[in-house]
Parts: structure tokens; C-alpha cells; sequence
């Protein structure tokens, strides 16, 4: 080999490695944020998995009217599924490469402040003299908010009509005491069991949407002073009241592993009479058994109770980024999802209620079953207690644990609450 | 232009000698640096963040030194995790080894003609085709408290009511654990069938000559003969069971109360359901030297069978 050649073969080896430092050095360092063009226009990017649960391309279509009435500005989407979002979140959050505006769950949020991740909206609606009062809800940490509720889809009581009416039971129930009834009924007079009570671990939300929200139905709070109360009269009599039901064997087999898919499923397939469940999943549930009729209501509260009723909610919520070099068209996207008109639209398409308090979703063509949540959405309150909660997930986890310990007859409600309790305060 | 080309030479040497030390590196340094940013560094950082708290979540992560390890280790829920996998880990490697060596002693008899045995090769390799989703949704349908595993036992009288495999404290690890004896054994019986393809049929000769029983040909004979693969494939399952985490998260996500929690479910519900990256990754750091300790053994094997 002549030295030419070798010397040659050196160059290469060393281009190849300068190459690669330099890939790599961007690999490490590039941001999921937007950019500016030559010629002024910025692009931003919007991270979310609402694009998924959407009808094709309609979360497009509101990005293209968006675009047309400000064209300096671009929005990408950055469409995932809910599952694989929520890990990619807190990457980002962690790594500072969060998108411009992302899409979030409340649950994710106080993490997200703790990591500097998310931008004070407060001083956004401050600059630019927002109207914060049209807004529904705000999810706020130390009285600034960094997440504003987009879509919120409701979770009332669905009851298998045929089911009911086999059992003898003529109207849903309205209170404990006839729900408890009722549950008995379906399971001794049908094939069917009374009600499902999801706990499976590996997401935890059985506990804030089926344990929890029946305290919430009463009017009840787990919190007091921003700090968590489970010792009170209110979660034991909630708590104790989903125990005598478990006891009573009225709920779906299984109860320690399923997760919200089984529930829809088991009460799609008419495997149990009642649910407490999202009005997202109507469609869902349509489509799979076009024959199955149901009813929704308000989820029963306790005997003599005749205040409004806490019905619990989940969100699309949104929110900008800290490390967003383009805050001001970010939050403009935002103000714009949030206007009174894009909102109600949104609402629509989602089967949900609108973040603002002034839309009103469009129910010409959809099913009735909708302008009837809504009017319970209306007579009721949004309640959902775990949002905004540091390690929110955790928390519900640690509950759901001591729950399945309880039901599986290992010590009484009081102890496991005040575990529970001594366990959540670690997170304040 | 003879004398020109020499002095061209001669100016060179002194780069030339460089280039001739310097190529050797070149060539490396594209896997080397690779190795570096995909392997060296990941786990620098993990141990750094398992020597601190608040990693990742906050800006200041102070240095803690072992203080992590030691809440870690006297923490009562890591011992069950631990406990939980070493019994998940030993079924599983000992049932896929028994499994995969008869399905193989019987794939490769000759008392199964060519036919059924190329029917049970594609039978009994099918739960290695499938994905850890697709078996997940197959075995909850099966072992649902209205599946067919429980009619098939109502019906033959074998149980009262339904039993919730999943769900209920007593029977979730077996549950767990079943599954994923199903769903790893075709990896032994295909390394094993090609083990056995291998032995000399002049060993089982000799044997015979020698007046030895089929049992007895199977301890001398095929044992010893298998023995390298079966030391490699027994370690390589230890490390993969014991970081098993997809069939445990989408059955029980490591419930019901606790029961099938594992180092792998353990570690991620650290990470990302409490945000604690640190504790986590001191979680990480301990399965971490326990595999290196599995891996030294097993590159040593590697060794002596060469």
C-alpha cells in the first residue's frame, strides 16, 4: 500500500469521525421545538394524542383555518397515541426538548412545573390582557396556571336498559341505597353481574373514576388545605360504600386487574348492567353493539343529599412550553383553540364539553345521549381532585394498592385510609 | 521528476509514520465512538443519577452517595419485587428447559414421520412468532374469569366459579408465570433440536454396543453432548426473564396487591408514575451488576467451549 493511499485512507477515517462527532453532537442537542424561516414565518410544533381520538384529519382542518387567519405562523402536529405520549412527555420535559404547545393530561402537569418545563400561562394572559373568566377551568400550581382544560369528557352512570328492566328496575338509580339495590338485582335475576369495578394497577385510574367518584357525587373532598384529607367522614362513607358492594359480590369478576378497555367491554357485550365510564366511549360502545340500549345519569349520591353533584372529568388540556423560542404564537394558538367558536367546534368533534364556559357544543346529529350529559354536565360541577397533584399516578397507585388489600379482607377501611394518607402526605 | 517523487517521499515520512499508527484507529473509531454514546455514556449517567437525588426531575440533584442503596435495599417492596422475580425467573428457566428438551427429543426421533413432524415443528414454535401484545390479549382471553380456560374447568367439574387467574392474589403469579413459559420454551426446543442434530450417531452406537438403555443413552449421550448449549441458552433466559417486563405490565402491571411485581415493573413505576429517576436508577444499577455477574458466567462458558 503506497503512503498516498494510506495517507488517503487516514483523511477519510478522519473525516468519518468528525462526521460522526458532529451527528452525534446534534443528535444529543437538537430541541423538538419550532424555528423561524428566511423569510419570517415561524413554525411551532404541537405535541398531543388528540389527533388519534379524532375523526381523520379534523384536528387538521382546525390547524389549516388557524394558519389561514395568521400566515406567519405554522402548526405541526405531532400526532401519538395517549399511551405512548405521557413517557415522551416527560422525556421531553426532562430533556427541555418539549414541544412548542403540547397536549396534556392534568396528572402530568406538577411534574412538568417541577422540571421548569411548562410556561406560566398566568403572565401570557396577563401580556396579552386575556379574559381568563370565560375559561371552565385552569389547573393551576401555587395559584398560576399551566395547563388549561381544552375538552373535558365527563364520566356519568351507564345502565344497560334491558338489563334493568330484567332485573325489575324501572329508572337508574339516583342514590347509594338504590344503586346497591339495583347492582343486587341485576345479579340475581340476570345473567349479568350489578357493576364493574376496575383496578387493575397498570393504570390506575379505577380509583378516581370509580372509587372516588363517589365522594365527589356527594359532594365530598379528599383534600383540605392543599393537602390530602382521607381520614374524613365523607371518602370513609365513599370508600366504605364501594367495599359493601365488592362484599356484596355485585361487581364483574376480576376486579384487581382490569383496566377502563375491560369495563367498556364487559358492559358493551352486556356481561354487567351499570358503569361509571367517559361519555367518550358512547361511539365506541355503539359501533361494537349497535342493538345495546342505555341510559346515562348522574352518578348516585348518598340518601338526602340535594347539593350539586361532583362528576368526574378528564381533559384535553393544553399547554406551551418553557423552552419555547416562539411563546407569543404558541399561546395565540392557544387563545385560539380556546375562542369561543374553535372551542365549541373542537367540543363537537370530540364528543366533549367545551374549556370554554361559553361555548356550546352542537348536538344537531349526534345522539341524544349527549345533550343529555351535558345537562347534568351543566346541573353538577366538573370534579376531578387529582389534577394538579404531584405524582398523581403514584398516588392513585399506592390507594389502589391498599384498596385491593382491604377488599381481600386484610385489615378495614379506617386503617387502610390512614396508611394511605401517611403515604400521599410524602408526595406534599 | 525521479529526484522530484524521492523528495516528495522524503518530506512525507515523518506524516507518513504518523498515518501508518493513526489508520488503525480511524477504522475503530466509528464503532468505538458509537459504543461510547450508546453504552458507555447511558451507563455512566444511570449510576451517576443513582449517587444523587432528584435526578432528572430538578436542576440541583446533589450528590447522596449510597444513600439511595440503602433506602433501596431496606425497602420491603424491592425485597417482594426481588422475590417475585427470582421465583418467576427460576420457573420459568426450568420450564423452558424440561419443555424445550422433550419437544425436541421428540422432534428429532425417528419414530415421528416426516409429516407430523414438520406439524408439530410449526405448532410448537408459534408463541415464539407471536409479540408480547399479542400474547398478553391471547392469555387474558384465556385465563378471563368467562374464558375458555375456566368454562373447560367449570365444565369438567375442576372449579366451582370462575377463578380471576389474573386478578386473584393467590393464583396471579402462576398465571404470569405460565404465560411466559409458553411464550419462551420454542427458544430452547429450536436451540436444543439443533444441539441434537449435532451429537455423532456413532455415540448412541457405541452406547448400544456398549449394552446401554435408551434412558441411560439419554444421561451419557445426549446430556453431556448438550450441556454447552444448555449452560448458554439457561443464562441468556435467566438475563432476559429477569428483566421481563411487557407480559407483566400488560396482564397485571404488577398486581393484584403486589403479588407479581417484578425488578422490571418495579423500576418503571419509580421512573414514571413517581418521578423518581434517582431511586429508580439505583433500582437499575442493582439488576444491572446482578446481569453482569450472570453475563461474566457466561461469556467464561463461552470461553471454555471454545
Amino acid at each position: 500500500m503506497s503512503n498516498v493511499a494510506r495517507g488517503r485512507r487516514v483523511k477519510i477515517a478522519g473525516v468519518a469521525l468528525a462526521t460522526m462527532t458532529v451527528l452525534l453532537a446534534t443528535a444529543c442537542s437538537s430541541g423538538g421545538g419550532g424555528s423561524t424561516s428566511a423569510d419570517g414565518k415561524v413554525s411551532i410544533d404541537f405535541s398531543q394524542w388528540w389527533g388519534s381520538e379524532l375523526p381523520d384529519g379534523d384536528l387538521q382542518k382546525i390547524v389549516t383555518s388557524f394558519e389561514a387567519a395568521n400566515p406567519n405562523i405554522t402548526v405541526n402536529l405531532l400526532t401519538q397515541p395517549y399511551s405512548t405520549l405521557q413517557d415522551q412527555t416527560t422525556t421531553a420535559g426532562v430533556s427541555g426538548t418539549l414541544a412548542d404547545v403540547v397536549g396534556l393530561d392534568g396528572a402530568w402537569v406538577n411534574n412538568l412545573v417541577k422540571q421548569g418545563a411548562l410556561d406560566n400561562l398566568s403572565t401570557e394572559m396577563t401580556s396579552t390582557s386575556y379574559d381568563a373568566s370565560q375559561l371552565s377551568s385552569q389547573v393551576q400550581i401555587k395559584g398560576s396556571t399551566y395547563m388549561i382544560p381544552v375538552v373535558n369528557f365527563v364520566y356519568p352512570l351507564f345502565t344497560n336498559d334491558a338489563l334493568l328492566a330484567q332485573a325489575g328496575v324501572t329508572t337508574p338509580p339516583a342514590t347509594r341505597d338504590e344503586f346497591l339495590a339495583d347492582a343486587k338485582a341485576i345479579s340475581a335475576k340476570t345473567s349479568a353481574k350489578g357493576w364493574i369495578l376496575p383496578l387493575g394497577t397498570t393504570n390506575p385510574n379505577g380509583v378516581q373514576n370509580d372509587v372516588m367518584s363517589w365522594l365527589w357525587a356527594s359532594g365530598g373532598s379528599m383534600m383540605k388545605d392543599g393537602q390530602p384529607d382521607l381520614t374524613n367522614d365523607g371518602v370513609s362513607s365513599a370508600v366504605n360504600y364501594v367495599k359493601s358492594l365488592y362484599d356484596a359480590k355485585v361487581v364483574a369478576d376480576g376486579t384487581f386487574t382490569l383496566q377502563e378497555p375491560d369495563k367498556v367491554t364487559q358492559f358493551t357485550n352486556g356481561q354487567v348492567g351499570m358503569m361509571v365510564d367517559s361519555l367518550a366511549h358512547i361511539t365506541t360502545i355503539q359501533k361494537a353493539n349497535p342493538n345495546l340500549k342505555f341510559s346515562i345519569s348522574a352518578i348516585p349520591a348518598t340518601d338526602g343529599y340535594t347539593g350539586k353533584r361532583g362528576i368526574p372529568y378528564a381533559s384535553w388540556g393544553i399547554g406551551v412550553s418553557d423552552k419555547s423560542a416562539h411563546k407569543a404564537e404558541a399561546w395565540k394558538f392557544v387563545q385560539y383553540l380556546m375562542s369561543k367558536d374553535v372551542n365549541a367546534n373542537v367540543s363537537s368533534l370530540a364528543h366533549g364539553f367545551p374549556g370554554n364556559s361559553t361555548a356550546t357544543p352542537d348536538f344537531t346529529g349526534s345522539d341524544p345521549l349527549y345533550e343529555q350529559a351535558f345537562k347534568i354536565y351543566q346541573a353538577g360541577y366538573p370534579a376531578n381532585e387529582f389534577v394538579g397533584l404531584p405524582t398523581s399516578d403514584q398516588l392513585m397507585r399506592d390507594f389502589d394498592t391498599a384498596f385491593q388489600k382491604t377488599l381481600n379482607g386484610d385489615g378495614s377501611v379506617s386503617d387502610m385510609l390512614s396508611a394511605t394518607q401517611a403515604s400521599w402526605k410524602k408526595a406534599f | 521528476m525521479t529526484a522530484l517523487r524521492t523528495g516528495r517521499v522524503s518530506s512525507r515520512f515523518g506524516s507518513s509514520r504518523l498515518a501508518r499508527k493513526a489508520t488503525p484507529y480511524g477504522f475503530v473509531a466509528p464503532t468505538a465512538i458509537l459504543l461510547i454514546a450508546l453504552m458507555v455514556v447511558p451507563i455512566v449517567l444511570v449510576i451517576s443519577y443513582s449517587v444523587s437525588t432528584g435526578s432528572i426531575t430538578s436542576k440541583d440533584a446533589p450528590f447522596t452517595g449510597i444513600t439511595n442503596y440503602v433506602t433501596l435495599l431496606t425497602n420491603p417492596d424491592f425485597w417482594n419485587a426481588a422475590f417475585n422475580t427470582l421465583v418467576f425467573t427460576v420457573s420459568s428457566v426450568v420450564a423452558h428447559l424440561l419443555i424445550g428438551l422433550g419437544f425436541s427429543l421428540m422432534l428429532n426421533s425417528r419414530l415421528l414421520g416426516s409429516v407430523p413432524r414438520a406439524i408439530f415443528r410449526v405448532i410448537y414454535i408459534l408463541p415464539w412468532l407471536f409479540t408480547a401484545a399479542i400474547i398478553a390479549v391471547l392469555w387474558r382471553l384465556l385465563l378471563d374469569p368467562q374464558g375458555v380456560v375456566n368454562y373447560l374447568l367449570q365444565a369438567v367439574h375442576l372449579a366451582g366459579s370462575p377463578i380471576a387467574w389474573f386478578g386473584d392474589p393467590g393464583a396471579a403469579l402462576f398465571a404470569v408465570t405460565v404465560m411466559n413459559i409458553w411464550a419462551g420454551y420454542p427458544f430452547f426446543m429450536i436451540s436444543l433440536l439443533a444441539g441434537l442434530q449435532g451429537v455423532p450417531a456413532d455415540l448412541y452406537e457405541a452406547a448400544r454396543v456398549d449394552g446401554a438403555s435408551g434412558f441411560q443413552q439419554f444421561l451419557s449421550v445426549t446430556l453431556p453432548q448438550l450441556r454447552p448449549i444448555i449452560i448458554s441458552m439457561a443464562m441468556l433466559d435467566v438475563l432476559w426473564t429477569t428483566q421481563q417486563f411487557a407480559l407483566i405490565w400488560l396482564t397485571t402491571g404488577g398486581g393484584p396487591i403486589s403479588v407479581t411485581e417484578m425488578l422490571s415493573t418495579f423500576t418503571y413505576k419509580l421512573a414514571f408514575t413517581g418521578f423518581d429517576f434517582s431511586m429508580a436508577a439505583t433500582s437499575a444499577v442493582i439488576v444491572l451488576i446482578f446481569s453482569l455477574i450472570v453475563a461474566i458466567f457466561y461469556v467464561r462458558s463461552q470461553r471454555s467451549e471454545s
